[in-house]
C-alpha cells in the first residue's frame, strides 16, 4: 500500500505521458471490442452474472438516451395551474405559514349543543373501566377496595388541588398529567406544540370528560392564540378542538389533528 | 357701550361679555389666485358667515361645501374655536382663510353586500372597474378573466386562455380594450363588449408581469400602447392593435413591482433593486435614477392617477351618465375630453407627484418630472407599505401596509395627518371614492372597511368574506365597490 499520494504528487510535478489522452482515447473506443471478447470468452456461472450485469448496464444506457432526446426536443407540456393563487403584491414574499380557514363560530356551537362532532376519527374503541381505572385497596388490613387510580393520561387543570386521602376517590398520577399536545393543522399540514385549555369530551364516558381523561379519539381544547386565526368578524380565535389521534399512554405524548 | 365694544383689551378681560375682539382676515381659494380681504371681522365669525363673504369669490366649486382652514387648522364652527387667546388678540397679522372646494357631487357611503358572486373556481387577485365605472373585470388563480353585468350583478363573460393565475387586469382609459397578465408572462387584451379575445397574445416576458399600465387617453385617443413590467427585470411597451412589441425597456436589475405611465409622456417603475427609474415612454429613454429607498419598492401611486384612469368619464356626470353609455364619439373627441380634464387638474394640483412606497417601512415623494430629489420622506409605518393611491382631487394621500393600518398624509407637502386604525391583519389594498370623501380598505382579516375623510374614523365595518380580500375596488361613478379574495367570492357592495 502506497502511504503517501504519489502518483498524484507525480504528476502534478511532471504531468501525464505525452500520448495519454491519444491511448485513453483509443483504449475507450476499443472497449466495446473487449468487453464483447470477454462475455464470449466466460463460461458457467461466471457468464451468467457478466451477461446479468451488461443487461442493467444496457437497460441503464437506454434510458439515459432516452432522457436526453426528451430534453432535446421540445415539447409543448400543459402545465397543472398550481393552487394557492396570490396576488403579485404578495408573490417572493416569505408568507409566514399560519392557518386561516375561518371557523364558521355558529356552526360550531351548534355541533356543539348537539354533541355531534364531523370528527376526524369518527369510531373510538371503548374504554371500560377495568381498563382505566385500576382498584386501590386501602384500610388497615387492605379490606376497603373504594379507590381508583386512573391508569390513562389525563389533564388536570392549573387551580386543581387534592382532596384530603380520605375523600380522594380518584387518583390521578402527576406522572401521567399533561398540559401540553402536538396538534397538527390538516390544511397547513404542519404541527404546533400547543397549551391544553380542557378536555371537551371523551366519546367512552361522561365520567372520564369530567376526570380530565385523555384517550385515543378524545376531544381536547387547546389554546391556538399563537397561530394567528381569525374569525368571519375579524376577531382572534383563541380557543380551538383538536381530537388525539395516538395512545398517549403508550407514546408518553399527546397527537392531535385540529377539527377545523 | 360704543367705545367698550371697541376695546379689545377690555372684552378679554371680561370672559362673560361676548367676545367682541376684531382680527384681520383674509379668504384665499386653495391654488388659485382670488383673494378676498383683507377685513377686519369679530372673532366670532361663525363658519356660514365665511362661506357666505367667500361667495364672492367665484370659485369653480359650491362654497357652502368648501372646508376652510387657518393655519392648517380646519374652522369647524366658528374662528374664535380655532385661534388661540394670543392670535384673537393679535391686531397685526393678517389671517389667511384657506378654502379648499370640495367636489361638488356626493358618494353616498356604502353600507350592504348587493350580491356575492360566485364563478371564480380560484382565489381573485384583481377586481377593477372601468373608467366609467359601467364595467367590471375580474382576473382570477383560475387563470380566467371574468366580466360582469353591473346592471342586474351576474356573470356576463368567462374568458379562458391564459393557462396560469391572472395577476393583473387593467382596462384601457377608453374604456374599449382590457389587458391581464398572468404568471407565465402571457398577456392577453379582452374585447370587454363581447368578451372575444382581441388580436394575438402578447408574449415576450420571461417572467410574471406583475403591473400592467396603459398609455393614458390624453396622450393616445386609441389606447394602442400598453406598458408591462415583469420579474424578468424589464418593461415592454406593445402596440396592442399590431400585437408586436414596441420597445423594451431594461436597465432594472431585480424583479419590477409596479408602473405608472404618467400625464407628460414618461414611464415610472418601481423595483426590487430598491430603485425607481423614469423613462421617457416616446423613445425609450432613462431619463432619471430615483434613489433613496433602502428595500424593495414596492408600490407607486402618481397625483394624476385617478384623472386618468377615468379618461374622458367625470364623476360629476355621473347623474346623467347613469343609464347611458358615453356619447359615441371618435378618438378624437375623447382624448379632447381626457385632455381638458387633466389640464384643468394640473392647474390646480401643480407638478405632477409621485409617491413610493417601499419595504423599508417608509414612503417617498418625488416631482419626477422636475428633478431625482426626494421632496419628502414620509415615516411612520412599522411595516412593508402594500398600497398607496392619491385621492382623486390630489388633495390627501393614503397608504396601507402590513402594520395593520392604514395612514393619511398631505398629498402636496407629505406632511402626516392621522392614522386609521381597526384592521386586525394586514390591509392589502385601497380605494378611493370618487369625492374623495371616503376611503375603502381591504385586508387579511377578512373584512373591507369603509373609512370616513370628514371624521378622519371608520365609517362602516363590512364583514362577510370568509378569507383575505386580495382586491378591493371603488367604481369612479360611485355606486358600487367591489371586492375578491381568498374565499373564491366576488362580493358587491352598495349604499
Amino acid at each position: 500500500m502506497p502511504q503517501n499520494e504519489h502518483i498524484e504528487l507525480h504528476r502534478k510535478r511532471y504531468g501525464r505521458r505525452l500520448d495519454y489522452e491519444e491511448r485513453k482515447r483509443k483504449r475507450e473506443a476499443r472497449s466495446a471490442h473487449t468487453i464483447a471478447k470477454k462475455a464470449q470468452g466466460l463460461r458457467g456461472l461466471r457468464a451468467k452474472l457478466y451477461n446479468k450485469q451488461r443487461h442493467n448496464e444496457k437497460i441503464q444506457m437506454k434510458k439515459t438516451i432516452k432522457a436526453h432526446e426528451e430534453k432535446m426536443t421540445k415539447t409543448k407540456t400543459e402545465k397543472e395551474v398550481q393552487d394557492g393563487a396570490l396576488p403579485a403584491y404578495l408573490l417572493d414574499r416569505e408568507t409566514q405559514q399560519r392557518s386561516k380557514i375561518l371557523s364558521n363560530q355558529i356552526k360550531q356551537k351548534r355541533k356543539e349543543k348537539a354533541g355531534k362532532w364531523d370528527v376526524p376519527i369518527p369510531k373510538v374503541r371503548a374504554q371500560s373501566e377495568a381498563e382505566v381505572f385500576k382498584v386501590l385497596k386501602s384500610g388497615k388490613s387492605k379490606r376497603k377496595a373504594w379507590k381508583r387510580m386512573v391508569t390513562k393520561v389525563t389533564f388536570v387543570g392549573e387551580g386543581f388541588t387534592r382532596k384530603p386521602p380520605k375523600f380522594e376517590r380518584f387518583i390521578r398520577p402527576m406522572g401521567l398529567r399533561f398540559k401540553t399536545a402536538h396538534v397538527t393543522h390538516p390544511e397547513l399540514k404542519t404541527t404546533f406544540h400547543l397549551p391544553m385549555i380542557g378536555v371537551k369530551k371523551n366519546p367512552s364516558s361522561s365520567m372520564y370528560t369530567s376526570l380530565g381523561v385523555i384517550t385515543k379519539g378524545t376531544v381536547i381544547e387547546v389554546n391556538v392564540s399563537e397561530l394567528g386565526l381569525v374569525t368571519q368578524t375579524g376577531k382572534v380565535v383563541w380557543g380551538k378542538y383538536a381530537q388525539v389521534t395516538n395512545h398517549p399512554e403508550n407514546d408518553g405524548c399527546i397527537n392531535a389533528v385540529l377539527i377545523v | 357701550m360704543g367705545e367698550f365694544s371697541s376695546n379689545g383689551i377690555m372684552g378679554a378681560t371680561d370672559e362673560k361679555m361676548v367676545d367682541t375682539r376684531q382680527v384681520s382676515i383674509m379668504i384665499a381659494v386653495e391654488e388659485q389666485a382670488l383673494v378676498m380681504g383683507p377685513i377686519d371681522v369679530p372673532v366670532t365669525v361663525t363658519l356660514d358667515q365665511i362661506k357666505q363673504m367667500a361667495e364672492g369669490l367665484g370659485m369653480d366649486g359650491d362654497p357652502f361645501m368648501s372646508v376652510y382652514f387657518v393655519n392648517n387648522k380646519e374652522i369647524t364652527s366658528s374662528l374664535s374655536g380655532v385661534l388661540t387667546n394670543e392670535e384673537k388678540d393679535d391686531h397685526e397679522t393678517v389671517f389667511k382663510i384657506i378654502c379648499q372646494p370640495q367636489a361638488v357631487f356626493k358618494v353616498r357611503c356604502i353600507t350592504r353586500c348587493t350580491s356575492s358572486l360566485s364563478g371564480h373556481a380560484k382565489e381573485v387577485l384583481s377586481a377593477n372597474f372601468s373608467g366609467d365605472g359601467r364595467k367590471l373585470a375580474t382576473g382570477s388563480g383560475d387563470s380566467s378573466v371574468r366580466f360582469w353585468d353591473l346592471d342586474t350583478e351576474t356573470p356576463e363573460y368567462t374568458c379562458e386562455g391564459h393557462g396560469d393565475w391572472v395577476l393583473a387586469v387593467a382596462w384601457a382609459p377608453s374604456g374599449l380594450r382590457v389587458a391581464s397578465a398572468s404568471k407565465n408572462g402571457k398577456i392577453l387584451i379582452w374585447d370587454p363588449s363581447s368578451g372575444k379575445q382581441m388580436g394575438k397574445p402578447l408574449m415576450g416576458h420571461k417572467d410574471y408581469v406583475s403591473f400592467l399600465c396603459w398609455e393614458p387617453l390624453h396622450l393616445n385617443g386609441e389606447c394602442r400602447h400598453l406598458a408591462s413590467c415583469s420579474k424578468d427585470q424589464t418593461i415592454r411597451i406593445w402596440d396592442v392593435v399590431l400585437g408586436n412589441t414596441v420597445r423594451i425597456l431594461t436597465g432594472h436589475t431585480a424583479g419590477i413591482t409596479c408602473i405608472r405611465w404618467g400625464g407628460s409622456g414618461l414611464i415610472y417603475s418601481a423595483c426590487r433593486d430598491r430603485t425607481i427609474k423614469v423613462w421617457r415612454a416616446s423613445d425609450g429613454v432613462l431619463c432619471r435614477t430615483l434613489e433613496g429607498h433602502g428595500h424593495w419598492v414596492t408600490t407607486l401611486a402618481l397625483s394624476s392617477d385617478y384623472v386618468m384612469r377615468t379618461g374622458a368619464f367625470d364623476p360629476k356626470d355621473v347623474e346623467i351618465l347613469a343609464y347611458k353609455e358615453l356619447p359615441k364619439l371618435g378618438h378624437g373627441e375623447y382624448q379632447e375630453m381626457a385632455k381638458s380634464r387633466y389640464d384643468a387638474f394640473m392647474a390646480n394640483r401643480g407638478p405632477e407627484v409621485l409617491v413610493a412606497g417601499s419595504d423599508d417601512f417608509t414612503l417617498s415623494m418625488w416631482h419626477p418630472t422636475e428633478d431625482n430629489k426626494i421632496k419628502k420622506k414620509m415615516t411612520g409605518h412599522c411595516q412593508t407599505v402594500n398600497d398607496v393611491k392619491f385621492s382623486p382631487d390630489g388633495r390627501l394621500l393614503a397608504s396601507a401596509s402590513f402594520d395593520k393600518s392604514i395612514k393619511l398624509w398631505d398629498g402636496k407637502t407629505g406632511d402626516f395627518i392621522t392614522t386609521l386604525r381597526g384592521h386586525v391583519q394586514c390591509v392589502f389594498q385601497i380605494a378611493w371614492s370618487a369625492d374623495s370623501r371616503f376611503l375603502v380598505s381591504g385586508s387579511k382579516d377578512s373584512t373591507v372597511k369603509v373609512w370616513s375623510m370628514k371624521t378622519k374614523k371608520l365609517e362602516v365595518d363590512l364583514p362577510g368574506h370568509a378569507d383575505e380580500v386580495y382586491a378591493v375596488d371603488w367604481s369612479p361613478d360611485g355606486q358600487r365597490v367591489v371586492s375578491g379574495g381568498k374565499d373564491k367570492v366576488l362580493k358587491i357592495w352598495r349604499h
